[in-house]
């Protein structure tokens, strides 16, 4: 937990700025991010093919409906036989069915291929996204929120997804409808055709603008909404706290001044959204009673018909939706410009810690560990060395204990090994190879760690303890669990080893974690097992008997040790005492007790009341 | 790169021998009802009480909303009195001039009405839902804690999130499809005054739109549940891979998990393929209906004109009445659909609303003086979260003003419930406890709580400054007083050295603090709140020997001058105090100082003796035959 406090990093490659919502993305990098979707789109040709193709057939079927409503209502009005008017009204009623079925299976064309390149393009990204985080180092890890990485495989996956469907293809539709439309109103009568076109540049803009204010608001609201949430979700998690200390009228200070913020943006997204709407609308009737009183003039004057007139009108209330959806494809492309823009950011992240080209796999033979004058800082803290001069080894069988005050570098030597981090200086070999220079794969398998916070997943016990080995028999299971005195309590649970246990599961005390995640580890059969003070909610006696059931096992491999409590550390072979990233001390429990130093001072510090008590005993 | 079509199950049996493959990405569990009945008069009645304070607005909206559609449903009317009044059969610019001037009101009505009606309503329905969740919010401060125990965090903000969310669309839609309805009934008024004949015929294609729709709507339901389902599967595996990260790297765990993933991947793409078919499929239904009423309105329609039984702008302002006509229709089916959610939604609203306040200040209550001493007195209590299995019995014991006593005793022998019952988060049903030598139900809670200071066995810190942190809600405290606290816990040395000292950020609930420091900020905290008592359940987690002798001077400080009871783990603690009770099984079995105790040779002497760290540790089975003694 020190290394997140240590690694708080910046500059421009950090992942806290570059994931944070607000933060505003370069013009230039938008472009490309957009410019990027429409590449990853053609990698489906065939279905954008087929929306491109039906997107011109959809806008073609739907600026003839006008057309034709416009003949059938001159056909009424022309001086003939009626029968001819009943033929020509018969065909052109009959041709409007048809093209109406047109338009409507052109559109499903037109959006199913649409939005099936979206799924298609986010199930792409789905994988290499997760791919991604599965395999960017810890150093990215500690220095990104956890948060920030869930917003950009979700949010900006969706942002991304929308692009083709909701920004390219409508842009296609729009400008195949108020192209074509224009030049048939203007080429029909051309001031008429202005008029009836001159809402479109308002609502165009309008929307637009609106648009864009509210995603600008939207975004400011969504923080203001999680700092609520914030407020309601510590409240209830503390309420012990806030029931300690009387704290409710505090609670409710702090939960008014947040709601107060979030409602006041709410009602001023909602005046933003209602004056741009009523305005469109405004626009827009004005528009056609100009269309109504020239054009009626001009129909009343003889010099146009009223299935003319007709057109226009009906042309107008088709024209009407597409316009005012303009701000909508603009939002659409802000998003994808930026949501694409932070999401290319995350798959371009370098891995740092990787297999080196045509690497083999690690071959333990003898299962010696050795460790030569390793060096290590913290991406972000490079000046101040975590840890540095570390050489020792251990052969298969010993037992080495760590030991040293908070931040003298114990956790950060152990991740060292498993080559979670890569070291700066010196180098880390396991039975002569540097594991820098084998897979990572192989390196983990030789190299398993109980690590200080254990995650469990929201699974079963028994998924839980096979999580590194997933084909492991229920024997060898129970036998892990039997090794980390597990086995007991685990059996007593009404599902026994099928217990959902993690975040939604069961609840177990610190202790029963640490076991579990000992249980887990003890799967995997490494050649070097690292607890990380991963036993400091067990109590002394479990310990000791977990320690005993372990003893055939760690005959098999380098075993090593970081404990606060020295009682666990009195088998060591070994004991190395880490000050400000260095040893200052090593040798056996007597030697170091003997030297009389720093590791003699800590064991008087925790011998002390036990000594009391000894006294006190008759 | 194509979607792949294949990948492993997640729970194959291979008949290779093999054991099967334990192993899952992410979990998920949908275990709330998400659409209720239609209609359910009490959730309507109960939400219809926050509404009330905004029946002027309600009133408002709904009547801008009939005046926005009357005069939408007035404009193809107009268009129809200007061709056929103005235009055909004999020119009459009067005529037309004067309906373009119709026109022109008509619209700056509608204007004002789509500005009120989507102003007033949706200011409306967001004053309500943030209303709604204050009152929860408030009320959750004041139920029982046994309630508060019982219930997932994460349950409680669902209701105060996306539960009120859905009441918010559900009062936001309801207003619109006032609209919608007379919409319909407009449109169908209107064709029928214009031509009834005609207006019939194309009628009738309304209920076959209407049966398709309902038909389909089930369908589409289940699909976009299911789509909706299947995301919220693949984000729950993505969120697990990034909290899990270390362990699947740790454990080399990537490539099953991958694997995985890809079937959830995999099943998610065509979830939504089939949902966005089943959505797009109405499209062509509409259109082709649409299509139909237009051909009959050419076809019957133009005939009609040409017959002269109907004028020529009636067929006009038909074929625009049909462009509107499936509209209402779409909304009204959709909003059935809203009300099952908010009903099933409000339910469980006024469930929350509902959950008993069991702890209230007594009519008569008065508040606790600081003058009042800082001694406890628990008298004969009885009490059980469950009055059936009491979990104290009968128990009794006094701390006189100044001392520290320590309560021991195995887990589940009623410590952290006696530390509860001094705080009165619950109430006695047997017996009474005493605090200042009052009664704690006949003082007010406010009081009660500046009397007592407490920590508590997780140090839980809010997201905010360390300052505001160690201030919590002692206001009256300064900056000055507020770094004396930290001082006087050992805490200021590591404060200073954060990046920005007292004002430092706590991450995520001090997240990068260590669980030692976390200890010493609510020790402070509970220092700067200079209560005359002080209850304090010690942590039990093992904390580096640094820490612990800090922790353990700092404790020496905050119980300088107070009352302290203290549910002890350490023995350290144990015996620096006054007296030691011990507690097993709701039971007071043992009382007095620690030597006294070793001498009695009780429970007490035989814990000790066993060179546990913590009396929590101790195995039942060693303190079974104490227990058979107890009960």
């Amino acid at each position: 937990m020190t290394n997140t406090a240590v690694a708080n990093g910046s500059g421009a490659t950090d992942p806290k700025r570059i994931f944070r919502r607000t933060e505003s993305t370069a013009a230039g990098e938008g472009v490309n991010a957009v410019s990027r979707i429409t590449r990853m789109c053609l990698a489906y040709p065939g279905r954008v093919a087929v929306a491109m193709i039906a997107t011109v057939l959809a806008a073609a079927a739907q600026l003839s409906i006008p057309v034709l409503l416009g003949r059938a209502v001159d056909a009424t009005q022309a001086i003939g036989s009626a029968t001819a008017d009943e033929a020509a009204l018969r065909t052109i009623a009959l041709t409007l069915l048809a093209v109406s079925v047109l338009r409507g299976l052109f559109t499903l064309a037109q959006n199913y291929s649409a939005e099936s390149v979206g799924h298609a393009l986010a199930h792409d990204l789905r994988l290499a996204v997760y791919d991604k985080i599965q395999r960017l180092p810890f150093s990215f890890h500690d220095r990104t929120h956890s948060g920030d990485l869930i917003t950009v495989g979700m949010l900006d996956l969706e942002g991304v997804r929308m692009y083709f469907s909701t920004a390219l293809v409508r842009t296609v539709l729009l400008t195949l409808l108020l192209g074509i439309g224009a030049y048939l109103l203007i080429s029909t009568h051309a001031l008429l055709g202005i008029l009836a076109l001159s809402f479109a540049p308002f609502a165009a803009w309008r929307s637009t603008a609106m648009q864009l204010t509210l995603r600008k608001t939207w975004l400011i609201l969504q923080e203001k909404l999680a700092i609520l949430s914030r407020v309601m979700e510590e409240n209830l998690a503390g309420i012990r706290v806030v029931r300690a200390f009387s704290s409710a009228p505090h609670e409710m200070k702090k939960f008014d001044a947040a709601s107060e913020e979030a409602l006041a943006l709410s009602h001023r997204r909602i005046d933003v959204r209602v004056k741009s709407t009523s305005a469109m609308t405004l626009a827009f009737f004005a528009a056609m009673g100009a269309v109504l009183l020239y054009g009626g003039t001009l129909v009343a004057e003889g010099e146009m018909s009223v299935g003319t007139l007709a057109t226009f009108l009906t042309f107008m209330t088709i024209l009407q939706m597409p316009v005012r959806q303009l701000g909508l494809m603009v939002n659409a492309y802000a998003r994808a410009s930026t949501c694409g823009a932070r999401l290319f950011a995350l798959l371009d992240m370098p891995v740092e810690v990787d297999d080196a080209e045509g690497a083999p796999d690690l071959k333990v033979t003898e299962g010696t560990l050795r460790l030569d004058n390793v060096a290590f800082a913290y991406q972000g803290a490079e000046g101040h060395r975590a840890v540095t001069g570390i050489s020792f080894e251990a052969r298969k069988g010993e037992t080495v204990g760590i030991v040293g005050p908070p931040g003298s570098g114990k956790t950060t030597l152990m991740h060292l090994i498993p080559r979670f981090y890569d070291v700066d200086a010196g180098s880390i070999t396991i039975d002569g190879q540097d594991i820098r220079d084998v897979t990572l794969s192989s390196v983990r398998q030789a190299v398993a760690v109980v690590q200080q916070d254990s995650f469990l997943f929201t699974t079963s016990i028994e998924n839980n303890i096979a999580y590194g080995d997933p084909r492991a028999t229920d024997s060898r299971i129970e036998r892990s669990a039997g090794s980390a005195q597990l086995h007991d309590w685990v059996v007593g649970l009404p599902e026994r080893y099928g217990t959902v246990v993690g975040e939604r599961g069961v609840s177990l005390s610190g202790g029963q974690r640490q076991r579990l995640s000992i249980a887990r580890t003890l799967m995997l059969e490494p050649a070097v097992l690292i607890f990380d003070d991963s036993t400091a909610a067990i109590d002394a006696g479990t310990e000791s008997r977990i320690r005993k059931g372990l003893r055939d096992y760690a005959a098999d491999r380098v075993t090593l040790i970081v404990a606060h409590r020295l009682s666990s550390l009195s088998h060591a072979d070994r004991i190395l005492f880490l000050e400000d990233g260095r040893i200052v001390e090593q040798g056996t429990h007597d030697e170091l007790i003997a030297l009389g130093g720093r590791y003699a001072a800590l064991h008087e510090l925790q011998m002390r009341p036990e000594a009391d008590m000894m006294e006190a005993q008759p | 790169m194509s979607p792949s079509r294949t990948a492993e199950p997640a729970d194959d049996h291979r008949d290779d021998g093999r054991p099967r493959l334990r192993a899952v990405v992410g979990s998920h569990r949908v275990d709330e009802e998400i659409f209720g009945r239609a209609f359910d008069g009490r959730v309507i009645s109960r939400i219809w009480d926050f509404v009330g304070p905004y029946r002027r607005q309600v009133v408002i909206s709904v009547v801008a909303v009939a005046i926005f559609t009357l005069s939408q449903l007035a404009i193809p009317l107009l268009i129809r009195h200007a061709i056929d009044n103005g235009m055909v059969g004999g020119v009459n610019l009067p005529v037309l001039y004067w309906t373009v001037a119709g026109f022109a009101l008509v619209i700056a009505v509608n204007f004002a009405a789509s500005w009120v009606q989507e102003g007033v309503t949706g200011r409306m329905a967001e004053n309500v839902l943030f209303d709604i969740r204050r009152k929860m919010f408030s009320h959750l401060q004041r139920v029982s804690l046994s309630f508060m125990d019982k219930t997932e965090v994460g349950r409680l903000m669902s209701r105060l999130q996306g539960d009120v969310n859905s009441m918010q669309e559900f009062l936001e839609t309801s207003v619109l499809s006032v609209g919608d309805i007379l919409l319909l009934i407009g449109i169908v008024v209107a064709m029928l005054w214009l031509d009834w004949q005609l207006g019939l015929l194309v009628l009738s294609v309304l209920p076959i739109l209407l049966i398709v729709r309902l038909f389909w709507l089930q369908r589409a339901r289940a699909a976009f549940m299911a789509a909706h389902e299947a995301n919220s599967i693949t984000n729950g595996a993505l969120a697990e891979a990034i909290h899990g990260v270390r362990a699947v790297q740790g454990m080399d765990r990537g490539r099953v998990n991958h694997g995985l993933y890809t079937g959830l991947v995999d099943d998610n793409y065509r979830a939504h393929l089939r949902a966005s078919r089943l959505a797009q499929i109405m499209i062509p239904i509409v259109d082709s209906l649409t299509g139909i009423a237009m051909a009959v309105v050419i076809l019957v329609g133009g005939y009609m004109v040409v017959e002269g039984r109907i004028e020529v702008g009636v067929m006009v302002a038909f074929l625009f009445y049909i462009q509107r006509f499936f509209d209402p229709i779409r909304s009204l089916t959709m909003q059935y659909s809203v009300m099952q959610r908010a009903m099933a939604s409000g339910h469980r609203l006024t469930e929350v609303l509902d959950v008993d306040v069991d702890v209230t200040d007594a009519p008569d209550a008065v508040p606790l003086e600081r003058e009042d001493d800082g001694s406890v007195e628990f008298d004969h209590v009885t009490f059980g979260y469950d009055p059936k299995h009491p979990v104290l019995k009968d128990v009794s014991f006094r701390v006189n003003s100044g001392e520290t006593v320590a309560l021991v005793g195995p887990t589940g022998s009623g410590k952290s419930s006696s530390m509860a019952l001094i705080h009165r988060f619950y109430d006695v049903q047997g017996g009474a406890v005493r605090v200042g030598g009052r009664d704690v139900r006949d003082v007010t809670q406010a009081s009660l709580g500046r009397h007592i200071a407490m920590v508590l066995q997780e140090p839980f810190l809010f997201t905010g400054t360390v300052r505001e942190n160690i201030r919590y809600s002692s206001h009256w405290a300064s900056d000055a007083d507020v770094e004396e606290a930290t001082r006087a816990v050992g805490a200021h040395d590591f404060v200073t050295a954060l990046p920005q000292g007292y004002d430092t950020m706590l991450d995520e609930r001090g997240g990068n603090l260590s669980l030692g420091q976390r200890q010493l900020l609510s020790f402070a905290r509970a220092l700067v709140a200079d209560a005359r008592i002080l209850v304090l359940d010690e942590a039990t987690a093992n904390i580096d020997s640094y820490t612990e002798m800090q922790i353990q001077r700092a404790l020496e400080t905050l119980l300088e001058g107070r009352t302290g009871l203290v549910i002890a783990h350490r023995l350290a603690t144990i015996r620096n105090a006054d007296r030691i009770v011990v507690l097993q099984q709701g039971v007071k079995i043992e009382e007095g100082s620690h030597d006294q105790l070793m001498a009695a040779k009780g429970l007490y002497s035989r814990l000790y003796s066993m060179n546990y760290a913590s009396f929590d540790d101790i195995p039942e089975e060693l303190t079974g035959e104490d227990r058979a003694r107890a009960t």
